[in-house]
C-alpha cells in the first residue's frame, strides 16, 4: 500500500506547490499508516528530486523519457497509472492546477478511482473516506465520500502548509512503457512571458478594478506590486475594457487564485469576482463605496479613493523596506 | 465535421446559496437556472466555427444530463444557435456518472470535436471533459483558450504557466475550454427563440452507471473576521498592520 503524489516540475525545478503536495501526501499517509511515493516526470537533477524527501516522501520515482517532454494527457495518464498499479497506491494526490485537471479525470477512468477535486483539508474521515472540497465557487464546501478502493485527490493550491518532515528518501529511476502511437499532442509554438511573477504562484497579489478609473492610473498600482514582490491582477470589467490583459482577470470565469494577501483597489466585489479570490488568506479592500460587498470579504479595509490611497501605501512600503 | 457541446444547468452565479433541511442539498426555491458560464462560451465558440463555411462544421449539438426541469436551459442553447439537443434523462449524481452518460451518447453519434467547460460553477469538479475522453479512448486538451480550424484540422491554444502553447491534436478529441475561448457569450435573438421551439431535443434514458462519489453534507465557508477599517488619511498604517499583525508582507 502507498500514497502516490505526482509532483510536476518547471524546467527541472520544483515549486512551493510541489512541496505543499508532498506535505499533504505525508499527512494522508500518516492517517493510513503507510508511506509516500513521489513521482516526477521529466528531466530533474537528483539534488532537486532529493528536496521532496524534506517534506515526507519515502521514495522518489523519476521518469525521464524523451516521449514525455510535452504534456500529452493520455501518455501522462498511462505513465502514472502504471506506477500507481505497481506501487499498489490507495490514494493518488495531484495538484488542482491546469496539469492536474488534465490528468486526474483520465486517471480516474483508467483506474476506476473516484475523485475529490479542489480539496483543501486532510481527509475528514477514513471510513467512509471523506474529503472536504470547495463548491459553488467558494459559497459552500462539501463533505464528499469517495466510494472506490483507489481514491484520487486534487489539492487546491495554497490550501495546505508546507511541513518539514525530513526523510532519507531514496531516488529510483523508472522506465515506463510509452506507446509512441498514443502521443497525439504536437506543439507548434510556445509563447511565454518571462520575468513576470505568475498570478497563480504569487504570495501577494495587487489587483485593480473599475475604481482605478483609467488605464493611465496603473503605474502606481504596478509600483506597489513591484515593491511587495506581488503579481498584478484585475477585475473582469477592466480586462473587458482592454485596460489590462485578459491574463490578469481574476474571478469566476478568469483565474481562481489563493494568495496569502490580495489587495483589491477600486473593486466592488461582485459575487463573480469573489469566487476567484475568496480563498485568499487575507483580503484588503480599498473602495470609495463603504457598502461595497468587497468589505464583507475583507479583513482590512480603507474607505477612500484608490488613486489617493495608492501613493500613501507606496510611501509606507518604501519606509519599511529601508 | 460535427461538434458536441456539453452543457450543465447551474444556479445563476449571483445566487446566494442556501441549503435544504439536513444540508445534504441546496435549497432550490427561487433559483434562476442558467447555462454554466464556460459551457455558454464553448457553445458560442462552436457556433462561431460553424458560421465560417470554410471550417466545414456541419452541425453543433448540445448534450445535457439532467431531469426535465432543465428543458428551459436546453431551449436557451437552441435559441442561441445549436442545431439540436440531446438530454439524458437522469439526475446527475457525480462527474463520473455524467461523463459516462455523455460518452455513451458520443459512442453512438460519432462527433469530431466534443467541447466542455473547465468546470461547472456548482460542483467545481473540472472532471467531466477529461473523463469523457478517457471513456472514449480519444485525446483531450485542457485549459484551452482558443480553437480554430486550419485545413480541416483543429489548432488549439492551451494555457500553460506564464504563457500559451499552440498545439495540434487529431480528431476526434475532447477540448476542455476556459477563459478566452470566446469574447462574450452569444445572446439569443427573437428569431432564434422562435426557431428553438421546433428544434429537436432527443430524450435518452440513462445507461446503468453507479456514481463513485457522493456529497454527504454541505457547509458554509468559515466566517471571516470582521473588517478592520483604517482611515484613508493614514493609509500607510495598513502596511504596518500587514507587516506586524497579519505578518503577510
Amino acid at each position: 500500500m502507498s500514497v502516490l503524489v505526482y509532483t510536476e516540475n518547471w524546467d527541472g525545478k520544483f515549486k512551493k506547490l510541489s512541496f505543499e503536495l508532498v506535505s499533504y501526501a505525508a499527512g494522508v499517509a500518516k492517517m493510513l499508516g503507510t508511506d509516500v511515493i513521489a513521482v516526477s516526470i521529466g528531466k530533474v537533477e537528483d539534488t532537486e528530486l532529493k528536496k521532496l524527501g524534506n517534506y515526507g516522501a519515502k521514495k522518489i520515482l523519476s521518469v525521464d523519457n524523451d516521449k514525455l517532454i510535452t504534456l500529452d494527457n493520455q501518455a501522462y495518464t498511462s505513465a502514472i497509472s502504471e506506477i500507481a498499479q505497481t506501487e499498489n497506491s490507495r490514494v493518488i494526490i495531484i495538484s488542482n492546477n491546469n496539469t492536474g485537471k488534465s490528468i486526474a479525470p483520465r486517471l480516474s477512468v483508467r483506474l476506476k478511482a473516484g475523485v475529490g477535486s479542489g480539496v483543501s483539508k486532510l481527509p475528514l474521515n477514513l471510513i467512509p473516506f471523506t474529503v472536504y472540497k470547495r463548491t459553488y465557487s467558494g459559497n459552500a464546501y462539501a463533505h464528499v465520500v469517495i466510494k472506490t478502493d483507489v481514491k484520487i485527490i486534487t489539492l487546491a493550491q495554497n490550501s495546505f502548509d508546507v511541513i518539514d518532515t525530513p526523510n532519507n528518501a531514496v531516488i529510483e529511476k523508472v522506465n515506463v512503457s510509452v506507446d509512441g502511437s498514443l502521443l497525439k499532442t504536437f506543439v507548434k509554438d510556445v509563447q511565454k512571458q518571462t520575468g513576470k511573477i505568475l498570478l497563480t504562484d504569487a504570495d501577494i497579489v495587487v489587483s485593480g478594478g473599475r475604481g482605478m478609473k483609467s488605464p493611465d492610473n496603473w503605474p502606481a498600482l504596478v509600483e506597489l506590486a513591484s515593491l511587495l514582490g506581488a503579481a498584478t491582477a484585475c477585475s473582469r470589467p477592466v480586462s473587458d475594457e482592454g485596460w489590462r490583459s485578459h491574463d490578469e482577470h481574476t474571478g469566476q470565469t478568469g483565474k481562481i487564485i489563493a494568495p496569502n494577501l490580495y489587495i483589491a483597489l477600486g473593486i466592488s466585489g461582485a459575487t463573480q469576482h469573489l469566487a476567484g479570490i475568496s480563498s485568499s488568506k487575507y483580503i484588503v479592500a480599498i473602495n470609495t463605496d463603504k457598502d461595497a460587498p468587497i468589505f464583507e470579504a475583507a479583513q482590512y479595509g480603507i474607505v477612500g479613493d484608490a488613486m489617493k490611497v495608492l501613493p500613501k501605501l507606496v510611501a509606507a512600503v518604501k519606509e519599511i523596506r529601508k | 465535421m460535427k461538434i458536441l457541446v456539453c452543457i450543465s444547468n447551474v444556479p445563476d452565479t449571483t445566487t446566494k446559496i442556501k441549503f435544504a433541511e439536513g444540508n445534504a442539498s441546496i435549497d432550490t426555491a427561487g433559483i434562476q437556472w442558467v447555462i454554466n458560464p464556460w459551457d455558454e462560451l464553448s457553445l458560442t465558440r462552436a457556433l462561431e466555427l460553424k458560421d465560417d463555411a470554410a471550417n466545414g462544421v456541419k452541425s453543433v449539438t448540445v448534450v445535457h444530463v439532467g431531469p426535465a426541469s432543465a428543458e428551459p436551459t436546453i431551449r436557451k442553447a437552441l435559441a442561441i444557435g445549436a442545431d439540436d439537443a440531446i438530454r439524458v434523462n437522469a439526475e446527475s449524481s457525480d462527474s463520473w456518472f455524467v461523463a459516462a452518460q455523455i460518452a455513451e451518447v458520443a459512442k453512438k453519434e460519432q462527433f469530431d470535436i466534443i467541447m466542455c467547460g473547465i468546470e461547472s460553477s456548482d460542483y467545481n469538479g473540472s472532471l467531466v471533459g477529461g473523463m469523457i475522453s478517457e471513456f472514449l479512448g480519444i485525446p483531450s486538451v485542457s485549459a484551452v483558450s482558443g480553437i480554430k480550424i486550419e485545413n480541416g484540422q483543429p489548432v488549439i491554444t492551451r494555457e500553460i504557466d506564464g504563457g500559451k502553447e499552440i498545439v495540434t491534436v487529431p480528431m476526434p478529441l475532447v477540448v476542455v475550454v476556459q477563459k478566452g475561448i470566446a469574447k462574450e457569450p452569444r445572446i439569443a435573438a427573437m428569431r432564434g427563440i422562435m426557431m428553438a421551439r421546433s428544434k429537436p431535443v432527443k430524450l435518452i434514458e440513462p445507461a446503468a452507471v453507479e456514481a463513485l462519489t457522493q456529497i454527504v453534507v454541505f457547509e458554509k465557508p468559515a466566517p471571516r473576521a470582521a473588517c478592520k477599517y483604517i482611515d484613508a488619511e493614514n493609509a500607510g498604517q495598513l502596511i504596518e498592520l500587514l507587516q506586524n499583525e497579519a505578518k503577510v508582507i
